[in-house]
């Protein structure tokens, strides 16, 4: 019931009566309850998709999520929803959860082609620790591993890190992050030497230009959009650019829609470093106190198998060094990209290309620059993202209200889990590297862990060979996401657990690199999940997952805000969460079974202690007692881990997290957190938290702590406080259309449907919205074929076809040439088609282009 | 459609038909319910649509044999016939959009079969078809109105980005955000009702109706006059003079357009010009730092 004008009059008069006779009527004192709401406990969480970290507030009534709403208090939606978000109590209701583990076997037998049986946890594990242990013992480090998430809440992310990297001895860790923002990670260790954009949302209202770089925000940052419509619409002078391969919705708002042919980006962004350098309008104040010129090395490869020969044919492949050089060197670098060069290549108009490079030039301009998978899932993506940074210090527009490079983020805590805890093969919480001693040494004294138990990347400890359980030297032990699926189909990978993510589905080449090793007989594929999905179709055991609010949790958005939420309902059936899985996997395997005999020697008190008690109950993640888990208003909440574990391990995982950016001795600063019961109070909070206060934008005096005062600007991620301009030319994408496969491919998602739609097709209304993935593409070419909107087409590349329909009028409008398919639909396979070049640097694959043709079905 | 409308016969002529066809079937009917049957036929239920080139209702009636060709070849089995009981003539074609709309086939396979131009042959662009009219019909419900992004109905709309404008506005509540209004154009607007169907609200809050139960009509004497400006290609009668102003200094007034301009004001928001440097190269090169 609505308080409508009559309902209120009504109430009014009772009320009045009720006041003068002194007593309360139910319901009258506050005009939020309702009859049909009675009973309904109200908390916030964040939404379960996208990067953007919208707050929501979930009605729980009997047990069961019965309303929602935006959470009017959040500052980052206020209130608002996009139409996923509109539906998320739906998510948890589809008709297909998964309620119970189930394993292939025959005859009561585990058997590679068996059929799914329900199991107990125990046998679960049981078989899956058997697996682990024998992988481990026999193929060494990269014998076992793990593919994390970007929606893992942060403890989930950091448990898991802790599994692997402290307990397995093993790097084979990695999130699907990797295929998101790895890009983005890489750029800002290389510019900045710390992760995460230094700008917040509040640029939205005080930029005037914005400008997105390979960024859909129409469709894929829904809120963020309509923030940045609102400003165009309300600010004088405000404009926007839209530079993508193909016209998508954000071009609706586009005062300047440059649609460029794949991959000369590159040559863009250097043609607008060359035009400001051309006209003087650089910074040079800026320049000669806080930034360093470098040269990147070149002719990298793209990432491919190295008997690719592309591989073969790269001269430094995988080289990601970078030397200084001078201004003058700099300026020379660029100076070949010419307006004229830069519209050849690209195929934009000169008129078009120098109103975007005024705008940055422009000394009275402030500029915010977006940026997601376009520019990361790029095989120059690390390259891409350093160019962008060049311009914005170049004109000294960083790190202040409306001038800031800004990368966005896919994954509801792409940044708050697999960056901040360190959920990559080559990391560690807080931003260190395996790569480090000094790093690896401080992390092994948090994690109270003998010396040398973190593998080194290349398995050499101070210089030393780091002893391995298999008798051999641990070798070379990181292994990315992609890498991964290769290392199974070549057998040396043998074990390989996917939690809260749909790899099967999400990797590139799925076909001819993903599924010949999952189905291998000698490996054990675990995959974690809610609902079966691709790839728990393609496992041998699969956990069912307790999501998003049947757990506590945390995640942290693309602003640097980490938002948590109390477990709201259970999760059905013995449905357990990701933490918990972890945690008690840890139970069954034990320090003898991973660990060489000398390492354990370092700490005999762990002597026949289980991988669990070594890493969990190690005195300060379960010394956080159980306790009763209240709102402000007193209502209580359950804890299923807490109550399983007897400790309160959320709070016991962050605090010791903590550690990491307060213990004596940090290698690092600048990832400051605020205590955990903080955060189930607040709106989400942004980091670095120091003395109780948020950081908005870092780097610049006044605004962030770290930066002394007198200094004006400071990047201390970098040794020399300096950012760093780093050179890099244009070459060349992996694989482009030719006679045989003449079209580009691009995939990407749309509003509707959130990543592998595992989540949101199991929602009616959005089913209905966008039931299929449709092939986009331009009408001429369409009719050069004669196929018709609707007519089904098969989209062939080397490596794999689907057959989809046809869609010349959507609000995907490619140029003649490019076809664009959302992979969201687990009955097209886009990846199947998709090639799985990386980024040499990055190791982040490029999605956005490979050669297809297509023809009639 | 107004093509369409064009090729009608004489409409009494059809009317008398109608009513004859109609009382001779009722005759036939008595054992079934006179009542119902009457009732029936002459109130279109307003969820039901008629399939693509449908003659105006009341000839529709007349001219449609109930043969149920246009049935038999609909591909994705979108129309069906009317039984007894329904709000709709029995043994007509008609769809209902919320059930599944019109699929809008290019070559309209429904139309050509039908045997009397009940549905008009001459309709050969199915974009020309006038099925309904979609209406947002409750902003108080429509979640775009409420400011969330939603955009099913622009979306998935057949004759995209014309038939469904979305409108970018300020949301005031939010005082951060825009709203993004669904605008339904009845000049592209097919009535197909995928936009209906698709809504994803409890109920829909967009909903396709017969097209003079939708469609207001404006006061027959007025004009638009920035619309018939713009068509004559100049003012309708003479030109303005120029006008002149009392002005304190530091202040000018831009009649038809801006208004009010103070100077200081002008300044700080006057858009850059062409380029963010001095006409004079050497301005800005004796302006520049860099040394080297």
């Amino acid at each position: 019931m609505e308080l409508t004008r009559r309902n209120f009059i009504k109430s009014n008069a009772i009320a009045a009566t009720a006041a003068v006779a002194g007593v309360t009527v139910p319901g009258m004192s506050s005009a939020k309850t309702s009859e049909a709401d009675d009973g309904i406990r109200w908390d916030k969480a964040a939404c379960r998709y996208c990067g953007t970290g919208c707050s929501v507030l979930l009605g729980v009534k009997e047990g069961r999520v019965v309303a929602s709403q935006g959470d009017p208090d959040a500052p980052v939606n206020k209130g608002l929803n996009c139409i996923k978000g509109y539906f998320l109590p739906k998510i948890l209701y589809g008709k297909d959860r998964l309620t119970k583990p189930l394993l292939r076997k025959t005859n009561g037998k585990y058997d590679k082609n068996g059929k799914f049986e329900a199991v107990s946890w125990d046998e679960a594990f049981k078989t899956m620790a058997e697996k682990w242990v024998a992988a481990r013992q026999s193929k060494g480090p990269k014998g076992v591993g793990m593919f994390g998430s970007g929606q893992w809440t942060v403890w989930e992310g950091y448990a898991a890190s802790k599994l692997l990297k402290g307990g397995f001895r093993s790097n084979s860790l990695d999130p699907n992050a990797r295929h998101c923002m790895a890009s983005a990670v890489g750029a800002f260790m290389r510019g900045f030497g710390i992760d995460e954009p230094m700008g917040c949302y509040d640029d939205l209202e005080h930029a005037d230009v914005f400008v997105l770089w390979g960024a859909n925000m129409a469709e894929m940052h829904p809120i963020l959009w309509s923030r940045l419509t609102d400003t165009r619409l309300t600010k004088k002078g405000c404009e926007v650019h839209v530079l993508s391969t193909f016209e998508h919705r954000s071009f609706e708002l586009a005062d300047n829609g440059i649609i460029f042919e794949p991959q000369s980006d590159l040559a863009i962004a250097n043609y607008i470093a060359n035009y400001i350098i051309e006209n003087k309008a650089y910074n040079k104040e800026f320049l000669d106190k806080h930034v360093n010129f470098n040269q990147a090395t070149t002719d990298i490869g793209y990432g491919l198998r190295d008997n690719h020969p592309l591989e073969k044919a790269a001269k430094n492949r995988n080289k990601g060094k970078f030397n200084k050089i001078s201004f003058d060197e700099y300026a020379k670098s660029v100076s070949e990209y010419t307006v004229q060069k830069a519209s050849k290549m690209s195929g934009v108009p000169e008129k078009a290309l120098i109103k975007l490079a005024k705008a940055y030039a422009d000394p009275n301009k402030k500029v915010t620059s977006f940026w997601t998978m376009g520019m990361n899932q790029h095989t120059r993506g690390v390259w891409m993202n350093g160019l962008v940074y060049n311009i914005h210090l170049l004109m000294g527009k960083i790190s202040e209200p409306g001038n800031s490079p800004f990368s966005l983020t896919g994954q509801p805590s792409a940044c708050g889990t697999a960056r901040e805890v360190g959920t990559f093969t080559h990391r560690l919480p807080a931003d260190l590297v395996v790569k480090k001693d000094a790093h690896c040494e401080f992390a092994e004294k948090i994690w109270k862990l003998p010396a040398d138990t973190i593998p080194r990347h290349n398995g050499m400890a101070n210089k030393k060979e780091q002893t391995d359980i298999t008798g051999k030297p641990m070798g070379k032990t990181l292994v990315h996401a992609v890498a991964m699926h290769r290392a199974l189909k070549d057998k040396k990978m043998n074990t390989f657990w996917v939690m809260c993510n749909n790899n099967m589905q999400a990797a590139a080449n799925m076909n001819e690199e993903s599924l010949p090793g999952w189905r291998d007989p000698g490996n054990f594929i675990t995959v974690s999940d809610p609902y079966p999905t691709v790839s728990a179709q393609a496992a041998d055991l699969i956990l069912p997952t307790a999501m998003w609010i049947e757990k506590e949790g945390a995640y942290g958005n693309a602003e640097r805000r980490t938002q948590f939420w109390r477990q709201q309902v259970a999760a059905p059936g013995d449905a357990k969460s990701d933490l918990w899985q972890i945690m008690e996997f840890s139970k069954y395997v034990k320090v003898e079974d991973v660990w060489p005999a000398d390492l354990i020697a370092k700490k005999p008190e762990y002597k026949g202690k289980r991988l669990y008690d070594v890493l969990y109950t190690n005195g300060q993640i379960d010394k956080f007692p159980v306790q009763k888990v209240t709102d402000g208003s007193g209502n209580e909440y359950a804890n299923d881990e807490m109550a399983d574990f007897g400790f309160y391990p959320q709070k016991g995982l962050f605090e010791e997290y903590r550690l990491f950016n307060t213990a004596e001795g940090k290698p690092k600063k600048g990832h400051e957190m605020a205590e955990f019961d903080a955060y189930h109070k607040a709106r989400g909070i942004r980091w670095p938290v120091i003395d109780g206060k948020e950081t908005l934008w870092r780097f610049r005096e006044g605004y962030d702590k770290h930066v002394p005062k007198g200094a004006g600007i400071q990047f201390y991620g970098k040794k020399d406080g300096r950012a760093a301009i780093i050179s890099a030319p244009y070459e060349p994408p992996a694989e482009s259309p030719d006679k045989d496969y003449p079209f580009w491919l691009s995939t990407g998602r749309v509003l509707e449907h959130w990543h592998s739609g595992s989540m949101t097709r199991r929602v009616p209304e959005l089913h209905r919205a966008v039931p299929d993935a449709l092939v986009f593409m331009h009408p001429k070419d369409a009719k050069n074929m004669r196929l018709r909107r609707g007519s089904k087409v098969k989209v062939v590349s080397r490596r794999g076809e689907i057959i989809s329909r046809v869609e010349t009028r959507g609000r995907n409008k490619p140029p003649q040439g490019l076809v664009y398919v959302p992979w969201f639909d687990a009955s097209r396979l886009i990846n199947k088609v998709t090639l799985d070049a990386t980024d040499p640097l990055s190791k982040e694959t490029d999605y956005k282009k490979c050669a297809v043709k297509i023809v009639k079905a | 459609m107004s093509k369409i409308k064009d090729n009608v016969q004489s409409a009494s002529r059809r009317k008398f038909i109608s009513e004859t066809a109609k009382n001779a079937c009722a005759v036939g009917l008595l054992g079934l319910g006179i009542g119902v049957y009457s009732k029936s036929a002459n109130s279109l239920s307003s969820s039901a649509l008629r399939p693509p080139g449908a003659l105006p209702e009341e000839d529709f009636l007349a001219a449609c044999t109930r043969c149920g060709l246009c049935v038999r070849d609909c591909p994705y089995d979108i129309l069906k016939l009317a039984d007894i009981g329904e709000q709709v003539a029995v043994g007509t074609p008609y769809f209902v959009a919320r059930e599944a709309g019109c699929e809008m086939c290019p070559d309209i396979p429904c139309v050509p079969v039908c045997p009397t131009g009940a549905l008009d042959h001459k309709l050969t662009n199915i974009d020309d078809a006038r099925m309904g009219l979609a209406v947002v019909i409750d902003q108080e419900t429509c979640i775009a109105f409420l400011g969330l992004r939603c955009e099913v109905c622009f979306n998935i709309c057949p004759v995209r980005g014309k038939a469904i404008t979305v409108e970018a506005s300020h949301n005031k509540r939010s005082g951060k955000h825009a709203r993004f209004i669904p605008i339904v154009h009845s000049d592209s607007c097919t009535g197909c009702g995928k936009c209906e169907e698709a809504c994803i609200t409890d109920q829909a809050a967009i909903k396709v109706l017969p097209i003079d139960l939708a469609k207001g009509k404006l006061g027959e004497h007025y004009r638009l006059g920035w619309k018939e400006k713009e068509a004559a290609g100049a003012s309708l009668v003479t030109p303005d003079t120029e006008h002149r102003y009392n002005l304190p200094e530091g202040v000018t007034y831009d009649h038809g357009g801006e208004g009010l301009i103070i100077q200081s004001e002008a300044e700080a928001q006057t858009p850059l010009s062409d380029s963010p440097f001095s006409d004079n190269p050497l301005d800005t090169l004796n302006n520049s730092s860099i040394k080297d």
